[in-house]
């Protein structure tokens, strides 16, 4: 399930929109970073989103919860706005009876859904 | 992956935050030997993770015990966490939703609970803590 090293997340931009892929596990000190690294990208590259890509994520414990709803708070905060997209069923399923969820975060199917989601909503706000 | 021996039976020390991913390499493959379902699967993967990460943050270090389980034709994985860490002084209020001494969102026990068929905790102030979850196999 992982390597001695867990990977890392990738962020690419995509026409204004930044998107976030998280590895099957994120390390703790990777998650601690991850808002960093994604206030510091949004910024540099003016987006208008983030869409986090989930879909390889095999577990959310509440740390990674709180790591999410925190990142989502900065990203709202800095007039963005945050999408996660691909969650597994039995993921979702699990944080459910864990008693977590993403608090005001919109989700998408996949990333697709999620891309298409958000270029529609840019458009009619332009 | 290599498969885990029959019947399974491990400690993994914890001793920070670098145990976390082998704690969840080793209840992966032990739960994958078993043969769980996916949602179970991913149930006692997180149920392990809320529980060894309260040994890394209020206790430092202690162990993680994987042991299969038969009984009446079924099987089934008991988990131990034990640390000699300061223990929990009202075991009530810290299985609630929602109470957490630290920056958490409280959910770690009550959730783990919840994920599970049985749990146990066993801790009191001084004298460390021993959390027990047990995952059948349906
Ligand atoms: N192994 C332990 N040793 C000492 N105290 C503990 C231990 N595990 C839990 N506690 C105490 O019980 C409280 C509740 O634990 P729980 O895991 O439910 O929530 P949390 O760790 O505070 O937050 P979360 O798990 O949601 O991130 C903790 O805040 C802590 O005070
Ligand atoms: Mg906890």
């Amino acid at each position: 399930m992982t390597a001695a090293t867990p990977p890392s997340a990738h962020i690419i931009p995509l026409d204004g929109i930044l998107v976030v892929t998280l590895p099957p596990l994120l390390g703790d000190s990777d998650a601690e970073h991850l808002a960093e690294q994604v206030g510091e990208r949004l910024v540099a590259e003016q987006a208008h989103a983030v869409l986090i890509d989930m879909a390889q994520m095999r577990m959310i414990d509440s740390h990674m919860g709180r790591v999410l709803n925190v990142m989502a708070s900065m990203i709202r905060m800095l007039g963005a706005e945050t999408m996660v997209a691909g969650l597994r069923p039995e993921v979702a399923m699990t944080m459910v009876e864990l008693g977590m969820d993403l608090g005001g975060i919109r989700a998408a199917l996949s990333v697709r859904h999620g891309l298409a989601d958000l270029r529609a909503r840019a458009g009619r706000s332009e | 992956m290599r498969p885990a021996a029959r019947p399974i039976r491990t400690t993994v020390p914890v001793h920070g935050e670098e145990s976390l991913a082998a704690a969840h390499r080793t209840v992966d493959e032990a739960g994958q030997a078993l043969g769980y379902g996916l949602v179970d699967q991913t149930k006692l993967v997180t149920a392990a993770s809320e529980l060894v990460r309260n040994i890394v943050l209020y206790a430092g270090s202690g162990q993680m015990e994987v042991e299969e389980l038969s009984r009446g034709g079924q099987s089934g994985l008991r988990l131990t966490f034990t640390d000699q860490g300061p223990g929990i002084p009202d075991v009530g209020r810290a299985m609630q939703d929602g109470y957490s001494t630290g920056k958490g969102m409280g959910l770690g026990l009550p959730g783990a609970r919840r994920l599970v068929h049985e749990f146990s905790i066993d801790s009191a102030a001084g004298s460390g803590t021993r959390v027990t979850i047990v995952l059948w196999r349906r």
